[in-house]
């Protein structure tokens, strides 16, 4: 029953998804596609908590549904509100389409069925993940384990990637600045109930930042939360005082702090002659060695992806709006 | 600590860091000293693993001490040795090369970050061709294409940013066709390294998911290296971004992507599975001989000198991809070479065409009449690389070009070598108008000698005399590529 229940909820997400990608083709008010691309991430984030991917979800949900459809109204900003709908529609571009859905149709006919206690992810390297994550390392989320330790190289990767994208916004829109005009309008009751949910919101970014080794979370969804919390005052306060707070030619070195605060531990092993993000080096103790590692290295995560969120807000927003006729 | 045992992750690391560095001290002069030094860097560690990977014929090391299949792996063989050597050495000699030409091309605000993503670019493709574990390519692909992107939009034609949206579109479909590909074998095998994947793949070869999986690794990757007809982002990215940009993603950037597509086909599917039972070696060679010629006739017919190496550039693929398809020893060689060779012939030519732009800000044709009297260092490096292009003994390029023969006439293919040949006058066509405009015609009233700074002509030329000397002393591309195809085809040497 409740399996079946499972499949249900299932079936009903995934119905959504697909009438919201039909409606935003349709619509041509770019403020209804933007709100409807935050309802679909966070519908994707509903499906993957069904799937019990609980840290995946919390990153779809903070990035898809949050940051994302920030940065698109910023954008939108800077743009007419509805589509110019006489453009071109090339046909080559709807067999390609038919052909990629059937080639991927036709690759899932052959998997496992979802669930299945026998499929090979299950059994080759997963019971060796729990395992070593229970005797060498200790934390109670295998996740934020293989994230942050047996996959660490690739979690190095994916920060640099993170700072790529800053450095790359950087390039393109510069840092923008801010003009008087395009301040809000003071708003009290928007100023009363904003003010108090900020704190909070920063207190569980930093719940969400050091609780990763237990539960769902870790450096990423920190990073975006944290930032969120900056987000949220720069709307309603203004950019001007935000970036009083936190001034835009920071940025881009909190977020190299971050990458080098993670690629620093690593080169740490090297020092006793232990491959990079070996974490045993770092302290007598191999596991307590473990535990510190993936401290410093989500410390760096976080703080990488705070800044290069914000700084790409900042990019965004802080562009001059050029209005069409 | 002993540095040697840790080169396979300081080559990734230092560049990676290095990146981090410019920012933080957020200046121009000290921006390209760190690239200049994570260059060289990269080169000497690259030296030292290709003497290793002789005497041990495998490097492996595992990152953060787990083995894999649990950990990600480093897996340096031959074939990876030689890669680094070709993105290693591009990345000293554009390093030397870009202190004037950055000064002179981009936005002083945008210096720092240029050489950042610069280095990023160079890490994220040091970082494909030395990992043995499938997702990590995966990471480090993303690396290296989003600082690309933001590289090619920083040309000062307004079309560049019209060229790396086209770019960014593409190559992040690509990107996710690899996911997609990646993610099917992983529900099939349950790991991703490399190795691993190779053994456990043959028990589930046969399903639909390993299919699917094929087709999509094979697109995805084919995208990113222009095989025709995936190749249209590929003119425009190469002709509208900065000298510095041009000249080593010409060098590097595709040679990368089909050195992925290599390591898939052979080393992970295997080539019973890919080259004759899919039948991707006939495709190849179909898509191979269409993109020597398509690539080579559009390339005449173009006004714009840089555009005109960039369809050449589609044509040179075209060589390396037929060579793959050919599914045999002499067949890889060729392939091994060309991309070893191709890099110094294209490196030459776009880093020519970088000193006229310094001079004219144009690579139009027109620009350059007289050229060869008004820039004669600069045209005699262009001729080198023209040369090395066509195949003219004694130069790189006939290396490669007489494997590749040979190779298709040990196959009894006299046809496509045939086609070889066709191409060959070809390329004579569209480098002799560049050399007839530059040489024949005289140069317009008031120009006079151009001076041009001497750290990009000496960069230039070195490019320029290692397409002579590695077309008189092959030994050491020969000897790397051939014990990279041994170890490819599982033959122990």
């Amino acid at each position: 029953m409740i399996a079946n229940l499972e499949l249900v909820i299932d079936i009903c997400l995934l119905a959504f998804l697909i009438m919201i990608v039909f409606a935003s083709i349709k619509i041509t008010d770019l403020f209804a596609v933007t709100m409807l691309f935050g309802i679909f991430s966070f519908v994707s984030a509903l499906l993957f908590l069904d799937l019990d991917a609980v840290d995946v979800a919390f990153t779809e949900a903070a990035v898809g549904a949050g940051f994302t459809t920030v940065l698109m109204l910023s954008a939108l900003r800077l743009t007419t509100r509805f589509e110019n709908v006489k453009h071109r529609h090339s046909l080559l571009g709807l067999p390609i389409v038919i052909l990629t859905g059937a080639a991927l149709l036709y690759g899932v006919a052959d998997f496992p069925n979802m669930g299945d206690a026998n499929a090979p992810i299950h059994h080759h390297l997963a019971p060796d993940f729990i395992r070593l994550t229970q005797q060498k390392i200790d934390i109670p989320n295998i996740v934020t384990a293989v994230l942050a330790s047996f996959r660490g190289y690739d979690t190095f990767g994916e920060t640099v990637v993170i700072f790529s994208a800053g450095a790359a916004v950087l390039m393109l829109l510069g840092m923008g600045h801010v003009e008087r005009k395009q301040e809000p309008e003071k708003n009290l009751i928007l100023w009363v109930v904003v003010k108090p949910m900020i704190a909070l919101i920063l207190i569980f970014g930093l719940y969400v930042q050091f609780h990763g080794d237990f539960g769902a979370g870790g450096g990423f969804q920190a990073g975006v939360i944290f930032a969120s919390g900056f987000i949220l005052y720069s709307l309603v306060f203004g950019e001007t005082y935000a970036r009083k707070v936190i001034p835009a030619t920071i940025l881009p070195r909190l977020s190299a702090l971050g990458v080098l605060i993670y690629g620093v531990t690593g080169l740490m092993s090297l020092i006793s002659n232990k491959p990079f993000l070996d974490y045993n080096a770092l302290s007598s103790n191999p596991v307590g060695g473990q535990h510190l590692g993936i401290l410093l290295v989500e410390a760096g995560v976080g703080l990488a992806v705070f800044s290069t969120i914000l700084l790409i807000y900042y990019s965004f927003s802080g562009r001059e709006v050029i209005h069409y006729e | 600590m002993n540095l040697m045992t840790h080169l396979p992750v300081l080559i990734v690391v230092v560049p990676l860091l290095s990146a981090a560095l410019c920012v933080l001290f957020n200046n121009r002069k000290s921006a390209w000293l760190i690239t200049l030094l994570a260059s060289f860097f990269c080169f000497y560690a690259s030296i030292n693993l290709i003497q290793i990977v002789q005497e041990v014929d495998v490097i492996i090391y595992s990152v953060g001490g787990w083995e894999a299949p649990l950990g990600i792996e480093l897996r340096i063989d031959a074939l990876n040795a030689l890669m680094l050597l070709v993105l290693s050495g591009s990345a000293v000699l554009v390093s030397i090369y870009a202190l004037k030409s950055v000064e002179k091309e981009i936005p002083v605000q945008n210096q720092v970050l240029f050489y950042t993503a610069l280095l990023l670019v160079k890490a994220g493709l040091i970082g494909i061709c030395v990992t043995g574990d499938a997702f990590n390519i995966f990471v480090f692909l993303e690396i290296s294409s989003i600082s690309t992107y933001a590289l090619i939009s920083l040309g000062h034609d307004r079309r560049a940013l019209h060229a790396s949206y086209q770019y960014l579109i593409m190559g992040t479909i690509g990107a996710t066709f690899i996911l997609i590909g990646i993610g099917f074998m992983y529900v099939m095998t349950g790991t991703l390294n490399i190795q691993d994947l190779s053994q456990r793949l043959p028990v589930v070869a046969d399903t639909s998911a390993i299919r699917a999986a094929f087709a999509f690794l094979t697109i995805g990757v084919g995208i990113k290296a222009a095989m025709l007809p995936l190749h249209q982002w590929l003119p425009n990215a190469y002709a509208y971004s900065p000298s510095v940009v041009s000249t080593f993603l010409a060098a590097t950037a595709t040679k990368v992507a089909i050195y992925v597509l290599i390591r898939f086909q052979l080393s992970l599917f295997g080539i019973e599975f890919s080259l004759l039972q899919m039948p991707f070696n006939k495709i190849l060679m179909i898509l191979g001989t269409i993109g020597i010629l398509g690539g080579s006739v559009s390339a005449i017919y173009q006004s714009n000198v840089k555009r005109m190496l960039a369809y050449s550039s589609v044509a040179q693929i075209g060589y390396i991809l037929l060579a793959i398809g050919l599914a045999s020893e002499p067949g890889f060689t060729a392939a091994l070479l060309h991309i070893f060779n191709h890099a110094l012939m294209k490196g030459t030519l776009f880093m020519a065409l970088g000193l006229i732009a310094f001079r004219f800000a144009s690579t139009e044709l027109s620009v350059m009449s007289g050229i060869g009297k008004t820039m004669p260092l600069t045209m005699a490096a262009f001729l080198i690389g023209g040369l090395s292009l066509i195949g003219v003994p004694g130069t790189a390029g006939f290396i490669s070009k007489w494997y590749l023969v040979t190779a298709l006439l040990d196959a009894s293919l006299w046809p496509l070598a045939l086609v070889i040949l066709i191409a060959s006058v070809l390329t004579l066509i569209y480098i002799g108008r560049v050399i007839e405009v530059a040489y024949f015609q005289p140069a317009p009233e008031g120009i006079t000698q151009q001076k041009v700074p001497k750290s990009m002509l000496v960069a230039l030329w070195i490019f320029a005399l290692s397409n002579i000397y590695f077309g008189l002393y092959s030994d050491i591309s020969l000897g790397i590529s051939s014990l990279a195809v041994n170890q490819l085809m599982g033959v122990t040497p």
